[in-house]
């Protein structure tokens, strides 16, 4: 499916980062990361595994500390926040995991109720119900309401993550490798429900991916992540009209397979 | 004909020194006593998990019932055939219901539940919360704005601490029933008898050491599992590993409490 066109404010950035550096040991993982994400888009970060795209969004949303630099989220300096207000911030962002990480021992339905009763204070049965519906109809998974995560093929774990981020009404998505592991045809639904939540709930995204089909289908933007830093961003044909001998084997190897 | 082998021998691999193995000991304690304390933040502060806490004092209090009986019964049984030809040797056993009595009420009750507890139940946390670790579902709790340690780790101490002493309890009681089916058969006491027997030499601080001791027991079982699978790391190793140390160090510790609290308790009595 075509991606639609959409509002983007550059004028007001939702993520704001400046000169992020991340280390383990003795690996320097993120070496300087400048990055603004606009109200409305979505950013595709591409990238090899183990450059640090993961290690990205997870300093993001305050899993992981940063050892330098600025990460501003919705106006909040992450690192430097109380846990309430931490708390606070994080109903505002949806995290969806590279292997989903539904709850195993609960049911989808209570892996969507999960966040919602505990963050809405006061909510009551009929509007936990409502909501979940509401989330399960946008993934188009309203049928597997009562089946475990076990039963459900990784597609559809995909798009329940998807959904218990989508209940609490998110700001700001962060996808991890959304459609690592999946089948060409799943990969398209789900690049098109990325889509979908983006227009549908007004979000602004970050997409963590190396599946060029991805990148270009769902992003509005591409940061090409190298080195620990942001060598290309642009447009996927920005990015990618170049003789960089980094670059290129990355374009070729996913389209002329 | 003879070969010699030319290559040279590797030198040894160097290991972390010793002073780096000392500063990971001191920053291993800290992390615990750090968890300990969260434990006591969190556990006690709205929003209370009740419905949570029920679900895990139904899995290890409920589950692990058939086989605490089994084991409780066999102990007392055998215990007490054990016991006999010892006291017989002095025409002493009549006294055979109160030796039974001291041994399970003040010592095997509390230790036999706590270290199936920590084989059975400590190992089971210590797995769950293990592969939740290494699944990122921990992870998913802790971006989606909730409080993971409250709802996995509050409410399974929580749990271990009060349905470990009521199963020592249950333990001391089947235990005594197995005693008193030997004792019935070989020497037919009767039923009052035995009981008035069991009674007789347990006093107020053996009650209450016992009790404390499984108390001590269950808190240890449910925040040293916790501890394990809650910082797991390293995959399906890490699960298997957080399992392991989840059993083998809360057996350690449930053995040097065990002398702790008799020591204790012998001041009082």
């Amino acid at each position: 499916m075509e991606k639609a066109k959409v509002n983007i404010d550059h004028t007001n950035p939702v993520i704001t980062i400046r000169g992020l550096e991340k280390s383990f040991g003795d690996y320097d993982v993120l070496r300087g990361i400048d990055l603004d994400l606009y109200q409305g888009e979505n950013l595709v970060v591409l990238g090899r595994s183990g450059t640090g795209k993961s290690v990205l969004i997870k300093i993001i949303c305050g899993l992981l500390k940063q050892d330098a630099g600025e990460v501003s989220v919705l106006g909040h300096d992450v690192a430097n926040i109380p846990d309430r207000e931490l708390q606070e911030l994080r109903t505002r962002i949806g995290f969806s995991f590279q292997n989903s990480a539904l709850y195993d021992s609960m049911t989808v339905r209570k892996n969507l109720e999960f966040p919602l009763v505990r963050n809405r204070k006061g909510i009551t049965k009929k509007e936990v119900n409502e909501s979940v519906e509401r989330v399960l109809d946008a993934v188009g998974l309203s049928h597997t309401i009562n089946q475990m995560p076990a039963e459900l093929s990784g597609g559809q774990r995909k798009r329940i993550g998807i959904a218990r981020t989508l209940i609490l009404n998110p700001e700001i998505m962060l996808y991890d490798e959304p459609t690592a592991g999946l089948d060409p045809l799943t990969c398209i639904e789900i690049n098109d429900l990325i889509n979908e939540v983006q227009q549908r709930f007004n979000t602004s995204s970050i997409i963590i991916t190396h599946d060029l089909t991805c990148a270009k289908s769902t992003g509005d933007r591409i940061a090409m992540l190298l080195d620990g830093q942001f060598q290309r961003v642009g447009s996927f044909e920005e990015v990618f009209d170049t003789n960089d001998e980094r670059v290129k084997p990355f374009f070729e190897y996913n389209f002329i397979q | 004909m003879d070969t010699v082998n030319s290559t040279p021998a590797p030198a040894a691999k160097k290991g972390p020194s010793a002073r780096h193995r000392l500063l990971d000991s001191f920053a291993t304690l800290y992390k615990i006593n750090s968890f300990i304390l969260r434990f006591f933040k969190e556990a006690f502060l709205p929003p209370f998990e009740l419905k949570e806490v029920m679900r895990q004092c139904y899995e290890t209090g409920v589950r692990s019932f058939t086989l605490i009986t089994f084991t409780g019964f066999v102990t007392g049984l055998i215990f007490t055939k054990q016991s006999r030809p010892s006291l017989l040797n002095f025409g002493a056993q009549s006294w055979l219901p109160s030796l039974v009595s001291i041994a399970i009420m003040r010592a095997l009750a509390p230790l036999i539940t706590a270290l199936i507890a920590a084989g059975k139940v400590g190992s089971s946390i210590g797995a769950e919360l293990g592969s939740m670790r290494v699944t990122e579902q921990i992870d998913a709790m802790e971006v989606s704005g909730t409080k993971p340690f409250k709802y996995l780790v509050c409410t399974r101490v929580l749990a271990t601490t009060l349905s470990i002493p009521i199963l020592a309890t249950y333990t001391g009681f089947v235990a005594l029933f197995g005693g008193y089916l030997n004792v019935a058969t070989n020497e037919g006491t009767s039923w009052t008898t035995f009981w008035e027997q069991v009674f007789e030499p347990l006093t107020f601080v053996d009650f209450v050491a016992s009790l404390a001791k499984a108390i001590v027991f269950g808190f240890t079982i449910g925040i040293v599992g916790c501890y394990q699978g809650y910082y797991s790391t390293k995959g399906t190793e890490g699960v298997g590993k957080a399992a392991n140390g989840a059993v083998v160090t809360a057996m350690f510790l449930v053995f040097v409490e065990e002398i702790l609290i008799v020591q204790i308790a012998g001041w009082f009595r």
